[in-house]
């Protein structure tokens, strides 16, 4: 069982949702992405949500934690 | 769902506010248009010297500050910048010269369809072929590079500017530039203007709201969200305009009338956008976008604003802007090189070798942590 880390903090619109996109091919059973802006989260969340993947928000300070799992 | 919602409901306040604007002094089928606002401000402090596009529009601040005071009342006033700062400027610039080609920005576009203007139809397919363009890039590994935490000045420095060439524009100072005719002279009371531009600027910030974004996400995404505020405006507009009598559908509104503050050089029309489109893209937002993300502190996006400022400029000074009756010499070879100098930039930031050492993606496993990098 691995998870795969993205690490999207400082990337603009829309490049979060295309590395997570990018992640999410290889179908590992669980992923954690990281973003510091609300946009990236919504983005990232609304893709993920509409592919059928379950995703929990964890912020902490500036930046949050997307934990994705199938 | 609730994004969908709230985007139709900023995309209808988007579409009257342009048409009560309109109603109200603005230049016909431009309630709102971020280049053409930008290119009137440039020419109101004297950046360029084109007679009839000089005014300092309030909606501009409005739009900024709209953005800023909500982006700080929800806690996502954050300054941030450093991502290719250079590049940014040079391509908000490029995206300028395009608009102006075409006569408009990707709103405006919009809203020239909603006034029944055809030549904003071949626009729209230009602007369409330009975001493919873009995506296809971002699909390779685009990337302008990260981000990175600044000081509140770099987060609030548009909107001071914006703020005191409003001042400027209350006190009536006499060395700012004001057309006596033209689109620059017809212009919304300023607090009507202002007003609008605060609420469009808030319910834009709110939703993130972007023409480009709309159409890209369902290229990349299958994603119709942010497409739904840009129907959303088309759809409301053009009921205004035809409830007020303002809907002339046609190329032309008769044999010698033509639609207003735009031409019918079709190629050029599309070509225009195909370079907004492509520009908007690698920047991450239309132009509408990158005024709302300087508001929110993106200095990404406020060096953006600067660089169409400058584009905007060079537009004018070398007759490279289009008029009513096409796109003259200087404007074509503008064009072809805005565009080329977009794809470059586009090659080098997806192709190019990149600097940056640290993985982007990590595989951790229950026992060793392997390490992979995105291809």
């Amino acid at each position: 069982m691995s998870k795969i880390v993205v690490d999207a903090r400082g990337r603009a619109c829309p490049e979060p949702v295309l590395m997570t996109k990018k992640a999410l091919q290889d179908r590992s059973a669980s992923y954690e992405v990281l973003v510091d802006n609300q946009t990236a989260v919504e983005n990232v969340t609304r893709f993920a949500t509409n592919h059928g993947w379950h995703l929990e928000v964890i912020s902490q300070g500036d930046e949050f934690h997307l934990m994705i799992t199938g | 769902m609730k994004e969908k919602r709230n985007l139709l409901i900023a995309g209808g306040i988007v579409g009257a506010a342009s048409v009560v604007l309109v109603l109200l002094g603005n230049p016909a089928n431009m309630g709102f248009c971020i280049a053409c606002f930008l290119r009137d401000i440039a020419g109101g402090i004297g950046l360029h010297r084109a007679e009839i596009v000089q005014y300092i529009r309030p909606e501009i601040l409005g739009l900024v500050a709209g953005a800023f005071i909500l982006s700080v009342i929800r806690g996502e006033f954050k300054p941030r910048g450093g991502s290719s700062p250079v590049t940014r400027f040079i391509l908000g610039a490029c995206v300028m010269i395009g608009a102006l080609v075409f006569l408009g920005c990707p709103l405006r576009m919009v809203l020239r369809i909603a006034g029944g203007d055809f030549n904003a139809l071949v626009g729209l397919a230009g602007f369409v072929a330009g975001i493919l363009c873009g995506t296809f890039f971002l699909n390779k590994g685009f990337s302008l590079k990260r981000t990175y935490k600044q000081t509140v000045v770099e987060g609030v420095a548009v909107t001071g500017i914006q703020i005191g060439l409003f001042i400027l524009l209350l006190s009536g100072a006499s060395f700012l530039f004001f057309s006596q005719s033209g689109p620059g002279s017809m212009h919304a009371p300023i607090l009507v203007a202002l007003a609008a531009g605060l609420i469009v600027g808030a319910v834009s910030q709110r939703t993130r709201l972007c023409m480009a974004g709309g159409i890209r996400d369902l290229f990349l995404f299958r994603d119709w969200t942010l497409l739904c505020g840009f129907i959303a405006i088309f759809v409301v507009a053009f009921l205004g305009n035809l409830l007020l009598g303002q809907f002339h559908p046609g190329f032309m509104i008769d044999a010698e009338t033509a639609q207003p503050v735009a031409h019918t050089d079709g190629l050029w029309n599309f070509i225009g956008m195909l370079a907004v489109g492509f520009g908007s893209v690698l920047l991450g937002g239309c132009p509408l976008r990158q005024l709302i993300l300087a508001g929110e502190g993106n200095s990404d996006s406020a060096i953006t604003v600067l660089g169409m400022v400058v584009g905007a400029a060079i537009s004018h000074n070398f007759s490279l802007a289009s008029s009513g009756t096409g796109t003259g010499a200087n404007g074509k070879v503008g064009a072809i090189v805005v565009l080329a100098i977009i794809l470059v930039i586009a090659c080098i930031n997806t192709f190019g070798k990149s600097k940056e050492s640290a993985p982007e993606t990590v595989v951790v496993s229950g026992v060793k942590t392997e390490e992979a990098k995105l291809s």
